[in-house]
């Protein structure tokens, strides 16, 4: 018994299955769009100040509302500020809010998802609250709590995150449900095993594709809502250029200099775009259990 | 029926309890005082002092929340600070363009994705399906006030084809009405075609690897048939189910597109409540949707019987 479970720790099969996803990974043509597109973005907002852009927040009043072109790439808003500087800015602010309250959501979620999956007395509290959290449309809750707990980074990135908690919990108390039925775990747990090792030998790995491919959606679905946030008013404070503000300060000049929507608003799509992209890759690839139940 | 019907309502009540506890909480969750953030930056002591009395902020929490849900129950919503009018009222007002915005979006949602997902389905691996599949994966992208704003400049201000913003009560006739919905109608069904588009092709797939399917054919029945009465037929229930599930992301969507059109429906009362910090309306709002997403939840758990007679409650 005991030498059948080391002989699972070290299988050499074990390496080369990763191997293996991990080729079929390079050879996605989703996954390889949705990296690149994604590694130039994150390039762009890490060395945003070296790619010719100046200081955001420099006023030109001789410059103001131009097209773009020229020496404007992106054109200029009503304060002649340079609209390509803001927007390579802006990525900064879209990706780390993406980042932040994937780790944040995931990671609560993967918490109360565990405790629920494993401790009946909580499943019962635990799953109802997500119900009712589920209930209220995530973005009104997050306009409601940024509202109210005054705009910054650290509410945008809680408000948003929290909304996001309920569909991680319930996917990861969904695969602790399954995996307590599987034959090696109820050895394990005749063994012997104590459950928080039980917990992290062998139920967290077996969360770990799932979440990565729920983790990219999430990601998707944050930066498209911090966009919103931050276009309706509600968001980050308007100091900062994102993509969402620029558009917000574009939107009363739509129609004399469409440029300060559309530049913001594209790039917006296509780093959600990407992100989605690489999601059906990672599900396509990791889990594809998954696949099968979500089609394409 | 009558049995599952009380049985689902019962288990809605520990979800309802939890949205309004949750939305009671909201003011109490922030830091610092609620009486000094609904009043603002540029607020009296006095005017705190005021708002203060005028919610009940100064009585313990408990009392506060069963004095809440008491007029709760009464259908008592509260009063706007900002216009002084019953939120109850100011949601009555605001119900139309938004319920017409939802209902046309999910139409127009349904009538084209379905149909495509079928198609992508039957000519599964072909250039129709990847077209179609693409098509959802962009259409999951561009977020609604990108695709707004990109309709807008298209369709109204370069060819001047439909009107760039506002709303046309249907009490104008059906004519402007549509007129006025049809771009804020489309560029928010974007993602919900996207959504059904994909559940549809992947529910039609497994269908027409079935059995019955293989006899249907095997006995002459026509294509267009096989697809409508067998393979579509099974596709219904995961179709209403996904529109279920996609519910909270179109009433988020719906905020979003009335602001973008200037359409004077309760997503602009929302926004316009939050920036004024109008407490009442905030909090009545919210419930209103929240309580409007397990009624639809629910219909779609009715539903499942329509369109699939072997669930039996």
């Amino acid at each position: 018994m005991i030498s059948a479970f080391r002989k699972v720790e070290w299988n050499p099969a074990a390496g080369r299955a990763e191997s293996r996803a991990w080729s079929a990974l390079r050879r996605h043509s989703g996954v390889r769009f949705g990296a690149a597109v994604i590694a130039g973005l994150a390039a762009a907002a890490l060395f945003a100040p070296f790619l010719g852009t100046g200081d955001p927040a420099a006023l030109d009043p001789a410059a103001r509302m131009r097209g773009p072109g020229g020496e404007h790439w992106f054109g200029t808003d009503m304060y002649g500020r340079d609209l390509y500087t803001r927007a390579v800015y802006g990525a900064r602010i879209s990706l780390a809010v993406g980042l932040c309250v994937t780790a944040l959501s995931v990671l609560a979620g993967l918490l109360v998802g565990l405790a629920a999956g494993y401790l009946r007395a909580v499943d019962a509290v635990a799953m109802r609250v997500m119900d009712g959290v589920m209930a209220i449309p995530g973005i009104l809750l997050a306009i409601a709590m940024i509202a109210l707990a005054g705009a910054s980074l650290t509410t945008v990135v809680v408000a948003i995150a929290i909304p996001e908690i309920p569909r991680v919990a319930r996917l990861v108390r969904g695969v602790v449900l399954s995996i307590r039925e599987e034959p090696y775990v109820e050895a394990a747990v005749t063994v012997g095993t104590p459950l928080p090792k039980l917990l992290f030998r062998h139920v967290l790995p077996n969360t770990i594709a799932p979440l990565i491919v729920q983790g990219t959606y999430v990601c998707a679905s944050a930066i498209i809502v911090e966009a919103l946030l931050s276009f309706l008013g509600a968001g980050i404070p308007p100091e900062r250029p994102s993509w969402g503000n620029i558009m917000a300060e574009g939107r009363a000049l739509f129609q004399v200099a469409p440029w300060i929507v559309f530049f913001p608003g594209l790039l917006l799509a296509l780093a959600v775009l990407a992100i989605n992209v690489l999601g059906d890759g990672l599900r396509d690839t990791l889990d594809p259990r998954l696949a099968r139940r979500t089609g394409t | 029926m009558l049995a599952f019907l009380l049985r689902r309502l019962l288990a809605t009540a520990p979800v309802v309890g939890v949205v309004a506890v949750f939305v009671f909480l909201l003011l109490h969750l922030s830091p610092g005082d609620p009486a000094t953030v609904i009043a603002g930056d540029y607020a009296s002591p006095e005017d705190i002092e005021r708002i203060r009395a005028r919610l009940g902020l100064d009585r313990p929490l408990y009392i506060q929340f069963g004095a809440w849900v008491g007029r709760l129950a009464q259908g008592d919503l509260g009063t706007s600070i900002f216009s002084n009018l019953p939120v109850a009222t100011l949601i009555g007002q605001r119900l139309e363009p938004t319920l017409s915005l939802a209902a046309l979006t999910l139409v127009l949602a349904v009538s084209v994705a379905v149909p495509l997902g079928a198609l992508a389905a039957w000519r599964a691996g072909s250039w129709i399906d990847r077209a179609v599949m693409g098509f959802a994966v962009v259409g999951f992208s561009v977020p609604v006030f990108v695709l707004g704003y990109a309709l807008i400049w298209l369709f109204a201000i370069r060819t001047g084809w439909f009107p760039v913003q506002g709303y046309a009560p249907i009490s104008e006739g059906l004519g402007p009405f549509l007129h006025r919905l049809a771009l804020p109608a489309v560029a928010l069904s974007a993602v919900y075609i996207a959504l059904i588009a994909r559940i549809a092709r992947a529910s039609v797939l497994e269908a027409l690897a079935e059995d019955h399917v293989r006899t249907a054919r095997a006995k002459g029945l026509p294509e267009r048939l096989v697809l409508l009465r067998h393979a579509l037929a099974n596709a219904a229930v995961p179709i209403v189910t996904v529109i279920g599930i996609g519910f909270s992301l179109l009433i988020g969507g719906v905020v979003v597109t009335e602001s973008v059109f200037n359409i004077p429906g309760l997503g602009r009362l929302t926004v316009d409540a939050v920036l004024r910090r109008d407490y009442p309306v905030i909090q009545g709002v919210i419930l209103a949707f929240s309580a409007a997403c397990v009624v639809v939840n629910l219909l779609v758990d009715l539903l499942y019987t329509v369109f699939d007679p072997r669930i039996r409650y």
